[in-house]
C-alpha cells in the first residue's frame, strides 16, 4: 500500500506521456487515413495502386519492427540522430494510418454510389460532395471499427518503452527496478491501461448510440 | 562520415533469422492451439451459461483485450514467477502469455460462432437421436468453424505478429535475431531490412492459406 502511494505520481507521469502517445499517433493517423481512404476511392489509379501497396504492406509488418527501423534504422541511413519520442510517434502513425485507411476506404464504399451521383447532379463539387453527402453517411460505419483501433493504439503505445520513452510501461519497470516487487505493480499498471481502454470503448458505445440514427 | 550498407554479417548469421521465423511461427501455432481450446471452452460455457457465468467470462474476455501484450508478457515472466516461487523458461512463459491473451480474443469469435448456428440444426441432430456431445461434435463444432476461418485466419496472423514482441524475455525468434545482429555487428538498417520482409512473407504466406482453406471449407451463402 505504501508502495502504491508511493510509486503513484511517478506512474502518473508515465500514464499521461502514454495518453500523450497515444492522442497524437490517432490525431495524425486520423487525418491521414481519412485522406488516404477518400484518395484510395477517388484518387487517380497510380494513387490508389501506391496506397493499396502501402497498406498491404503495413498490414504484414510487426508494429515493433516498424519502431526500430524507423529509431535505430533511419538516423544511420540519413546519418543525422533522430529523438525517440519523434521516431516513436512517426512510426506508430504509419503503422496506423494503413489500418485507418483501410477503415476509411470500407466505410466510404460502403456508401452507394448513386449517393454521389446525386451530389454531382445538384451540381456539388468533388469536396462539398464529400463533406455533405458522403461522409456524415459514412462517419456511423467509420466509428464502430475506428474506435476499436484507439485501444489498440494505446495498447501499441506501451511499445514505446522499448525505445526509452518513460511512458507507463517504462514507468512501472523503472519503479520496479528501485524496489524489486514485481507483481503489485504490474497489476496496478495493468489495471490503469484497463481503466483506459475501457473508458475508451464505454465511450465509443454511447458515441455510437448517438450516430445510429438509421436503423438497418 | 556516411554508412556503407553492407550484408555480409546478415548473410552470415542467416540461420539466425532463419531459426527466428519457425520459432515465430511455432510460437503463434501453439499459441493460438492452446487458445483455441479455452476459447472454444469458454465459448461453450458462455453460450450455455447462467448469467453470472455470462459476466465472469465477459470481464475475463474485456479485461484481457484491454491490455498491451508487453504488459502482459513481463507479467508472466517476472512476476508471476516472484509471487510463485518457481521459474519457467522465456520460451514457455510467452506461450503461456500469448496463449491467455489469444484465448480473451477466441472466445468472442467463438461466441458469434457458435450464435450462428442455426437452432433448426440442432434441433434436427436432437430429433436423429444424437447425443449432446454427438451434437457438439458433429453439429456444432463443424458449422462454427465454418462461420469463424476468416476471423480466425485473421487472429492467426495478428498473433503471429505479436510474437515480435517476445525478444524482450529474450526468446530467439526473428525480432531478437534482428535485434542481436545489431547489438553485436552494429549493422541495423541491413538487420531489420531483412527481418521485416520475412514478416511480409510470412504474413502474405498465412493469409493465402487461410484463404484456401476458406474456399474449400466456408459457409456458402
Amino acid at each position: 500500500m505504501e508502495l502504491a502511494l508511493y510509486s503513484l505520481p511517478f506512474l502518473w507521469q508515465g500514464t499521461l506521456i502514454t495518453l500523450a502517445v497515444a492522442a497524437l499517433v490517432a490525431v495524425f493517423s486520423l487525418v491521414l487515413g481519412v485522406l488516404l481512404g477518400t484518395l484510395a476511392c477517388f484518387g487517380l489509379s497510380p494513387f490508389r495502386w501506391t496506397i493499396r501497396i502501402y497498406c498491404d504492406l503495413i498490414r504484414g509488418i510487426p508494429a515493433v519492427v516498424l519502431i526500430f527501423m524507423v529509431y535505430y534504422g533511419l538516423p544511420v541511413l540519413l546519418s543525422f540522430p533522430i529523438n525517440n519520442f519523434l521516431a516513436a510517434v512517426v512510426a506508430l502513425t504509419v503503422f496506423t494510418t494503413g489500418q485507418v485507411t483501410e477503415i476509411a476506404r470500407g466505410a466510404i464504399q460502403s456508401i452507394h454510389f448513386g449517393q454521389a451521383e446525386a451530389g454531382k447532379a445538384i451540381g456539388l463539387g468533388f469536396w462539398s460532395r464529400m463533406i455533405y453527402v458522403i461522409f456524415p453517411q459514412a462517419v456511423r460505419r467509420f466509428l464502430p471499427p475506428w474506435v476499436n483501433n484507439l485501444t489498440d493504439v494505446v495498447k501499441g503505445s506501451a511499445l514505446v518503452s522499448l525505445v526509452g520513452i518513460v511512458d507507463l510501461m517504462l514507468a512501472i519497470q523503472q519503479v520496479i527496478g528501485r524496489v524489486y516487487e514485481p507483481m503489485p505493480l504490474y497489476i496496478v499498471g495493468s489495471i490503469l491501461y484497463f481503466l483506459i481502454n475501457y473508458g475508451l470503448s464505454s465511450a465509443s458505445q454511447r458515441l455510437e448510440g448517438h450516430f445510429a440514427y438509421i436503423r438497418e | 562520415m556516411t554508412y556503407h550498407i553492407n550484408y555480409n554479417f546478415v548473410w552470415q548469421y542467416f540461420d539466425k533469422f532463419y531459426w527466428g521465423l519457425l520459432l515465430s511461427i511455432e510460437l503463434a501455432v501453439i499459441s493460438i492451439l492452446i487458445g483455441s481450446i479455452i476459447g472454444f471452452g469458454l465459448a461453450l460455457i458462455y453460450v450455455d451459461g447462467p448469467r453470472w457465468i455470462r459476466r465472469l467470462i465477459a470481464a475475463y474476455v474485456e479485461f484481457f483485450r484491454n491490455q498491451p501484450l508487453l504488459l502482459l508478457v513481463y507479467l508472466v515472466f517476472y512476476g508471476v514467477p516472484s509471487v510463485g516461487g518457481f521459474k519457467y523458461s522465456p520460451t514457455v512463459s510467452f506461450i503461456i502469455t500469448l496463449s491467455v491473451y489469444s484465448s480473451a480474443y477466441l472466445v468472442e469469435i467463438f461466441r458469434s460462432g457458435l450464435d450462428a448456428v442455426p437452432r433448426g440444426l440442432l434441433d434436427a441432430g436432437k430429433a436423429i437421436g444424437l447425443s449432446p456431445w454427438q451434437r457438439l461434435l458433429h453439429v456444432r463444432l463443424p458449422t462454427m468453424l465454418r462461420v469463424t476461418l476468416p476471423a480466425l485466419g485473421n487472429q492467426f496472423v495478428s498473433l503471429f505478429k505479436d510474437t515480435s514482441i517476445a525478444f524482450v524475455i529474450a526468446v530467439p525468434e526473428l525480432t531478437y535475431a534482428a535485434k542481436w545482429i545489431t547489438t553485436n555487428k552494429f549493422r541495423i538498417f541491413e538487420a531489420y531490412s531483412v527481418a521485416a520482409p520475412m514478416y511480409l512473407v510470412a504474413c502474405y504466406a498465412m493469409f493465402a492459406i487461410f484463404a484456401l482453406l476458406e474456399r474449400r471449407f466456408a459457409a456458402r451463402r
